[in-house]
This record gives C-alpha cells, structure tokens and sequence, in this order.
C-alpha cells in the first residue's frame, strides 16, 4: 500500500512528485492531524486516534474527514495534539472523550472547541491557531516543520512536499564535487556535537584511497535530555535518507548504515520501513534513476551503551564488537568501519541535506551567525513551561529561547542554570541568558553546543546534585578504558558524593579541579575529553552552592537528602491526612483536622509527602 | 622516513613507529605501565602521554599508541605533561597501592601524597595480563568485563577457565603482582621508602654486586656509573 | 532451563552465522529468552570460532544484555537529565521501596525487574516510566502503586507488590 513501484529515472520522479503533490492540492477533505511520536503515543494519542476515527465512522463522514497520523510536532507539553485544516486550528491535551465534540462542533459546525485551545501558562490568553501560538512565532523550522505534514510510514506522503527532488537533482545535474562544493559553501557543521564543517569531512572521505567507501548515520542519541534525532526519524525518515543517499553519492560510498539506539522503538521501525520504501521506489539500489550509482544502506540497532555515539566505537560496535573509542589517527575518513575510509554524520546533519541543495548554498549559509550556519533543534525540557523541540536559527539568545519560546519556568520560580550539551556540556547561569548561542560563544562559556539539549534548572535544582548526577552517568558509561577516564570519573563522582552527604572537606574542591583537568587533558577519547565539563562548569558558576554544602553542612535547593530535613508549617497544614496516608514509614501522625507531626526519626526524606500536599505545608530544608 | 621534532630536535621515524617508539629509539625516557615491546599498543594508563602541537593549540595523546607524522611537534616533559602523570601514578597507585613498579615511579616523579581514598584491588587495569594471555600465549582465558567503574578482569563466568594453561605468564608481566611493595604507609600510601633508604649495597649501580643487574634499576641506588664516573672511588654524602 | 544448543542454532543461522553478526545475534537471543543463558553463549562462542571470553566481553559491556534471567516484567525508570531534575530519582526509590530490590535487580518470584535507563527521548513529559514496553508519562510517587498493580495483578497472588 504504501510502497512505491520502481521509479527509473530523475524525469520520472518528478513526475511522480508532481503527481503526489497535485493529489495533496487537491485533497478538500477536513483533516485531523494527530501527533503520534513515542511521547504522543505515551500520552494516549493512539487511543485518541481510534475514537476520532470511531466518531466518524458513525456519523458516516469517512468521504469528507480524514485522520492523519503524524510523527512528533515538537510542542510535546500540548501532547497529544490535533491540528485541524483547513479550519486552522490547534488543540491541545485532547482525549479519547473529546472525539465526539471535535467531530460535532469544529467539522461539523466549524466552531472551536474552546477547552481545547492553548492557553498561555504566562498571561493566560488563548490561541487557536498554531502560529498564533509563542512557542511556534520564534522558531524557524526549516527541518522539522514537515513533521506535521506528512504521514512518515508512507514514501508518497513524502512525495507530495517534493521529496527525493534534491536527489534527482543531484543525481542527474550535478557532479560529486559540486555537490560537496555546495555543502561546503552552505557553512553546514555537524549537529552531532563538535560541529566539524560537513563539506570538509565529505571531502577527506571523497579523496581517501580506496575503493569501497562507507557513510554512516549516528543516530545513537545518547545524550539524556535530547530528542530531536528521535523525532526525526519517527516523524521524516526519508528525508534523512533522502540526506545520505545524496552524501553516499557524493563522497562515492557504496553502502550506508544507520546506527540507531535500541531505546527508540519506533524511530527503528520507521527508519526500517523508510529503508524498504526507498528500496522499492528505485532510490536505494542498483542504479538510482538510472544515474550509474549504486547504493545501500542496512539499520543497525544498538545495544545500549552512551560511548558508542562516539564515532569509533561505534564502528567498533557495528563490527561486533565491545564498544571501546580507537586511536585516532588513523581518522575514519581513512581507515573507518572495516578499515575503510568512513564518513559519519549526525542524523540532524543529514537532515540539512536535502534542504541545502533545493534552495541552495547562499540562501542556507545567511540564516545563523558567522561561524554557524543554519537552524539548530535544541530540545527543552526540565523546568519549562513549553516543553518540547524548537527550532531556531544559530545566534538566538537563551533568553529569547527559554522565556519567549519557553514561556519561562513554571510555578512562578526563579530561573537558576541551563544545562547544554549533555554529559560532555556544562551549565550556565542566569548571567549568561544574553549569550547569543552558536558553537564558539557556547563553548568559551565552558559549555558545549552538543546535540541540543537544554535542560532547564530553577531554584528548586542542587547544582552539586547535578554534578554528581553526570558523574554518575559517566563513570558508568565510560569504556573503562583509559585510566583518567574510568578512575577519574569514580573519583570525582566520589568527591562530590561525600560532598552532597555533608563529608565534604576543605581541600576538596582544589583536588576536585585539578582532577578534573587531568581527566580532560589525559583521556583519549571525546567522553574522556569532556567528562569534567559538568564538574568545571558548575564549579565555576555556582561555587557558592559547593561551599554551602561542605561549610555550612547546607543544600540550598532542599535536594541532598542529608543535609536537609523535612518539616510539616502548622501555619498551612490543614489537617486533611493526605501526608500521613502516603507515607512509606508511618512517620506522619495527626488527627483529622489537627496540625500533623512528622517523626525524624523515622523519616527517610523520601518526598512522597512533600508531593502530596495541597496545601505547601511541607518545607524542606 | 617521517621528519618530526621532538623537544625541539629534529628526529626521523620510520614508517608505522609511534611516537613512542621514535623516543626511544633517540633515547628519550617515557615512562610507561601498559606498554610492552612484544605486544600490541593499548593506550590504557595514560602514563606515557606528551604534548603535541604548537602555541596554545596544544594537546595530550599516549605517545604509546600516537602514530609519527610527518611534520608533528611534540614535547615530552612540559609541566602539563609531568603534573598529568603525576596525577595519573596517583590515581593507579590508589588501587593498587602494593605494586613496587608503580611506588617507585612514584618517588621517582615526585609524588608525595595520595588524596583518594584506597581500593586494594592490586590492580589498574592495564590489560597487561589480557594482552599477554591472547597475543603470547594464544589461550584467551582472561579478559576484560562490564564498563566503566565495573571494569574487570577475570575469566567467563568467574570460574576456573578451560582455556588456562596455568602458564603464569599473566602473572609474570603484571606490575602490580610481580614485585610487592611491602609497606605503604597507611597514611598517605605513598611508599617511596625504597628510594629514600640509604642503599643496601652500594649508592652506585655496579655491575658486580647488583642483583637487579639488566633487569633495570631496583631504585636502590640513586645514581649511575655514567653520571659518577670521577668519584666513583669516593662515594659523595647522598643528597648532598 | 535452555540447555538445548539447536533452539540458538536458528538464531545464529538467520544471521548467516557470521562473526560481525554477534551483537544482533545476542540481540535476538535476549529478546526471545529475556537473558542470554550460558548454553546460548557456548553454541554462539561454537557456531561464530569466537572465543568465549570474547562474548563475555561484548555481553557485559552493553545495557542490552543480561547474564541472569530477567523478571517477567520490566520496569525501567528514566533516569535521564530531564527526569531527573524533575524528580525521577525519587521514583526510582518508591520502585525499590515497594519492590524490594535495588535497581538492576529481580524480585525473588522472578515478577518484575527494576532497571534503570539513561533516557528514553520522551524528556519532555518526564519523569518517565516504561514497564514491558508501555510508556507511563509524568510519574509521581503516589502514582508508583497503580503502574506495579497493573502488571502485578495478572499474576494470581504471589509476588503482589507491598500494600501499604
Ligand atoms: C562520548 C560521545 C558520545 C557521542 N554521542 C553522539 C550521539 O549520540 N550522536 C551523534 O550524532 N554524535 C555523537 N557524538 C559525536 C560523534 O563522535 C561524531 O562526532 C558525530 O556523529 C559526527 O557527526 P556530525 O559531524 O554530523 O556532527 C558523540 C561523541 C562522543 C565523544
Ligand atoms: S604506556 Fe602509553 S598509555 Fe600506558
Ligand atoms: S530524560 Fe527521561 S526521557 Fe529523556
């Protein structure tokens, strides 16, 4: 159904475009596009999507209205959501009771179904319409815009907004060179992480001896906090396909693989699927269009293990074997997978592909900043109002991302640090919210760009907590290897433990960062490298924050179990045994209506009480 | 042939050396744990890293598993480099306190203190003994397992395996099990007594009376025919 | 248990029974028996001419794997940056309160497996849980009781999480 017969040359496929798109036109149908990414998913939209389709097949509407199942929009906190055309309206937080009123009012009557619209956690206004709404009037989204268009189980659906034009044009107007020419004028740097100039990498791999080449998609995504690599493959597989049969063609690679984390289920099933499309619509194969060229690709599913997003070691894991970094040199553009010259790009990288070559070089490279071109999708999340994907172009501000896309932090707290680049990034404080973010400006301010993920913190987040909890990870993910790495790691995650349970001494923080810079400077691989990056951040941000803990035996935040206590305000308690229910220890007593007490003694800080209560009557301290 | 410069010397390597094995052949000291010239390069313990570059766009790799290149620029004793290793005995030394070979590199570089706390695991995974066992012996019976902190070394399953010979040679290349340290100090485990004492045999190394004779130094002396050559008739007052 | 080598045979033939085949054979072997038993090992370690310790090495290093049996249930808890600040420590805790096992740990009736993973991609409706494939979004601590009971339940008696 979904499939595609053969497609035989650059002509034909734009036929085949040209038709798709037509039918699209000329598609009047109302149309309920649901977000069915995993986040959707988790939050009921498959559900949702059956009982919309209930509703219309009882009002017999089959003819007029249709459901269209999308990947992820990036507005995850609306999840799940439903835009519907052509009324041009957007509804968020919808469930399975809703179907019958969106069915009755909004395609019937083509009235909006006022609980459903966006309400501005900020100002309380609402918006019917997507682009009515903040979090989408910044953004500009170039890449993952057509999320929300298309249906990315099925190649056609990716026809009808011009897919695969890039590749035609590719194939049969331009040479392997220009084709690099144009990636390296566009400006074009690597979403993966350090940003390394995509055209330049292209080239090295192109002029490597050898003769057969491979290309490969990282889509390891290993960073906690960041998404977007999974809501591009769930939501536009092909055009990240689309991307690298252009660079396998380019560079003269015979065989692609898309290495892709085993904890993205469907990001793997549709990547697959677009895999096999591909394959029988002529555009991975024995001579694409008719071009001459050939090219293949196999999805390979990782096992679980943060160092294999490292290039090397996951050359090392798709040959079967432990993930441990090599030696570079040799670089993989001269001796990759299987010894052979290798060029692997990130999958928000590939991405930009087709993109750049339909609307060309000069158009891409006067979007962003100087030195980084393009749009980036940074995913936010922690403590923010809108969590979900942005993107924005390079050079944006953090505040203009955290409070005017973000609509800033929840509960009405104080905004206290960002975290960017995950594991191998750093955390910045308020006074860095004017820092116009690109790869440079990101990294002198000890952080790093990384995939794009932006955890937010407010004053309720213990940034020696923080830095205990990427110790933590990394001590645990580190190959174990290199001794700087997998002892410095331990240690320092050490240190800051005996910090956070109040055994910290003086002293500790002079060993702590000179360890930390030892760990950096004598590590081999990229985890190595950074790993002290959270530690040196937070030590030179929030040092205040350390020294509370080891002098004053204090976690301001309230987070260090051992260092604060739990008390019950007999000013706000009400008496109304919510507390004492939930209380794994039986620590709380009172009677109804009375102010409860909370026994010390038995109390193991669990925060189960502390969540309950309506009232704010539980302090932490 | 590769034209490098080392320390500001012009050095020459052949083909597939690594910067390790151009140092050596020129005579430069690198001190080095997981290395060993019959078996392949590892790049574990960090010890033999040198500084590589030019101006303030400089970095540390292990010089044991660095290729030569053309035209590099490297030094192999800058204070970042020397405080690195000094960082990097400690953090080994923290595990494996017992190793004679680790105490006295130890005292030879100038490490006075160890600010971690102990883990007697008279190991530091150089992977010595994994190498050896695969690469010499042809058996395969130990190897590395898990990741990270959980790093070890055993065989499958913990049990005796039946790929092992017994051939000792695991245990005759480990430098944390061949020779014993006897007494770190519980204090700061940092032994460094043997370097300290005044020699059991002579202050000088001798070819005669040294039971360590071509197998190095044991650390008991301090210096060497070479560098004593005058007044070798007349020991000097050590340290003096 | 499986002591039978030919029930892995088929596995490692449908991937050619070739060595860079290895993790995805693993792979198989893990979803299909929830662990990699010894005799599953043995014949691949046969099958592949790779050393044991080898796959030793390869099934110790990666999550994906697991030496022991797991539960029949799978509880993993986010414990990924988003989650975390947003509380998913605490509701790895309440998980090993009401279950009585640390994290990477079975409970004794072989029920449920409490494992922990570094993030899941849903960050933005943390903090997350998955149990055997179903995604819980936004968990809290009183919350932790219903998601046990769901899967609890389909047992008969034995091995019901802790009540309070
Ligand atoms: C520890 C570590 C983890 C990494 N994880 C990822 C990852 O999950 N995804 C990714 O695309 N790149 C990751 N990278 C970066 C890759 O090594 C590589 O630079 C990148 O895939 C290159 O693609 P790009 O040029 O398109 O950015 C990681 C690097 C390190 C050191
Ligand atoms: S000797 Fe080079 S890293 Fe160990
Ligand atoms: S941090 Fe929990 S899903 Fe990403």
């Amino acid at each position: 159904m979904a499939s595609h017969a053969k497609i035989n040359s650059a002509e034909e496929l734009k036929k085949t475009v040209d038709h798709h798109t037509a039918l699209r036109a000329a598609d009047d149908r109302v149309t309920l596009t649901v977000s069915a990414g995993t986040c959707g998913q988790a939050r009921g939209s498959l559900d949702v999507i059956a009982s919309l389709e209930n509703a219309i097949q009882e009002k017999g509407l089959q003819e007029k209205v249709r459901v269209k199942v999308t990947g992820c929009h990036g507005f995850c906190e609306a999840e799940p959501n439903i835009i519907i055309q052509p009324q041009d309206l957007f509804y968020q937080h919808v469930t399975t009771k809703d179907a019958e009123a969106i069915i009755q009012e909004t395609v019937l009557k083509d009235q909006a179904v006022e609980t459903l619209l966006y309400k501005d956690p900020v100002n309380g206004q609402t918006a019917s319409k997507e682009s009515e709404i903040p979090f989408y009037t910044k953004q500009n989204r170039l890449v993952l815009g057509d999320n929300a268009l298309i249906d990315p189980t099925d190649i056609r659906e990716y026809f009808s907004i011009g897919g695969y034009l890039s590749l035609a044009k590719s194939l049969s107007d331009m040479t392997p060179e220009d084709v690099i020419e144009t990636i390296t004028a566009s400006g074009l740097r690597g979403r993966g992480g350090a940003g390394f100039p995509t055209g330049k990498k292209w080239d090295f791999t192109r002029k490597s001896k050898g003769d057969v080449k491979y290309i490969i998609c990282n889509a390891d995504e290993g960073d906690p906090g960041a998404y977007m690599d999974r809501s591009l493959l769930e939501g536009n597989p092909h055009r990240m396909l689309e991307g690298m049969i252009i660079g396998g063609y380019a560079i003269g690679a015979s065989e692609g693989y898309v290495y892709i984390r085993e904890e993205y289920p469907l990001a793997l099933k549709n990547i697959t699927r677009a895999v096999e499309q591909a394959h029988e619509a002529g555009l991975l194969g024995e001579n694409i269009l008719g071009s001459g060229f050939s090219f293949n690709v196999k999805v390979y599913k990782g096992a679980g293990a943060f160092v294999c997003g490292e290039e090397t070691a996951l050359m090392q894991s798709i040959e079967g074997k432990v993930g441990v970094p090599r030696q570079r040199p040799p670089f993989p553009a001269v001796k990759g997978l299987w010894k052979k010259p290798t060029n692997i790009n990130n999958v928000e990288t590939w991405a930009n592909v087709p993109l750049i070559l339909d609307r060309g070089s000069d158009w891409y490279a006067q979007i962003g900043t100087e030195s980084s071109k393009g749009t980036k999708i940074f995913s936010l999340v922690g403590k923010i109002n809108n969590t979900g994907l942005v993107e924005v172009p390079m050079g944006i501000t953090l505040r203009e991302i955290i409070y005017d896309i973000g609509g800033g932090i929840p509960d009405g707290r104080e905004f206290k640090a960002v975290q960017t680049g995950g594991p191998s990034g750093g955390c910045l404080p308020k006074e860095k919210l004017d820092l116009p973010i690109d790869y440079q400006s990101l990294m002198q301010a000890g952080s790093i760009m990384g995939s794009g993920g932006m955890i937010v913190m407010d004053d309720k987040t213990c940034m020696v907590d923080v830095a205990k909890y990427f110790l933590n990870f990394l001590r645990d993910e580190s190959c174990g290897k290199c001794l700087s790495c997998r002892e410095g790691t331990q240690r320092m995650w050490e240190i800051v433990r005996n910090i956070t349970e109040g055994q910290g001494k003086e002293g500790d923080l002079v060993l702590l960062e000179t360890l930390a810079h030892a760990v950096k400077d004598a590590s081999m691989c990229g985890l190595g490298q950074t790993a002290a990056n959270p530690v040196l951040s937070t030590l030179r941000y929030f040092n205040d924050e350390y020294l509370a803990h080891i002098k004053d035996k204090k976690c301001p935040a309230g987070v260090c179990k051992d260092l604060v206590e739990y008390f019950i305000i007999p000013d706000k308690c009400t008496g109304c045994m919510v507390c004492a229910r939930v209380c794994p220890q039986d620590a709380i007593t009172g009677e109804k209506q009375q102010v409860h007490i909370l026994d010390q003694e038995k109390c193991i800080k669990c925060g189960a009480c502390y969540e309950a209560c309506k009232f704010d009557a539980i302090l932490v301290e | 042939m590769i034209k490098m410069l080392i320390n500001n010397l012009e050095v020459q390597a052949e083909e597939g050396y690594t910067i390790l094995d151009t140092c050596k052949f020129y005579g430069l000291e690198i001190p080095t744990i997981c290395h060993n010239d019959g078996l392949s390069n590892y790049g574990a313990c960090r010890l033999c890293l040198v500084e590589i570059g030019e101006g303030t766009n400089t970095k540390m790799v292990s010089s044991c598993t660095y290729p030569a290149q053309e035209g590099l620029v490297v030094h192999t004793d800058t204070r970042r480099v020397l405080e690195t290793r000094k960082m990097m005995i400690e953090l080994m030394l923290s595990t494996a306190p017992g190793s004679k070979i680790l105490q006295d590199m130890a005292a030879k570089m100038g490490v006075k203190q160890q600010r971690f706390e102990l883990r007697n695991e008279e190991c530091m995974y150089c992977g010595l003994c994994v190498r050896i066992c695969a690469e010499q012996m042809d058996a395969r019976a130990i190897g590395f397992q898990n990741r990270g902190y959980q790093r070890k070394i055993s065989t499958p399953f913990d049990v005796k395996s039946k790929e092992c010979r017994l051939c000792g040679a695991c245990m005759y290349i480990c430098p944390a099990c061949q020779l014993r340290c006897q007494g770190p100090d519980a204090e700061t485990a940092i032994c460094s007594g043997c370097l300290d004492m005044d020699p059991t045999c002579v202050d000088v190394y001798d070819e005669l009376q040294c039971w360590m004779y071509d197998a190095g130094e044991c650390g008991t002396c301090i210096r060497k025919p070479s560098e004593v050559a005058d007044d070798i008739e007349e020991p000097k007052e050590k340290n003096a | 248990m499986h002591n039978d080598p030919s029930e892995f045979e088929a596995i490692i033939e449908r991937h050619s029974s070739e060595k860079q085949y290895l993790i995805p054979i693993l792979q198989d072997i893990q979803s299909q028996f929830n662990y990699l038993p010894p005799v599953a090992l043995a014949t691949v370690s046969k099958q592949l001419d790779i050393p044991m310790i080898d796959i030793i090495s390869v099934a110790s290093f990666y999550n994906a794997f697991s030496l022991t049996p797991r539960g029949e249930h799978v509880v993993t808890v986010c414990m990924g940056t988003a989650c975390h600040v947003r509380g998913g420590p605490k509701i790895l805790e309440e998980f090993e309160r009401r279950l009585k096992v640390p994290a990477g740990g079975t409970t004794e009736n072989k029920q449920f497996t409490l494992e922990t993973v570094a993030c899941l991609g849903c960050c933005a409706i943390g903090p997350v849980v998955v149990v055997d494939g179903d995604y819980y979004a936004q968990q809290t601590i009183g919350k932790v009781e219903s998601v046990l009971k769901k899967y609890a339940s389909k047992e008969k008696n034995n091995g019901k999480p802790r009540e309070n």
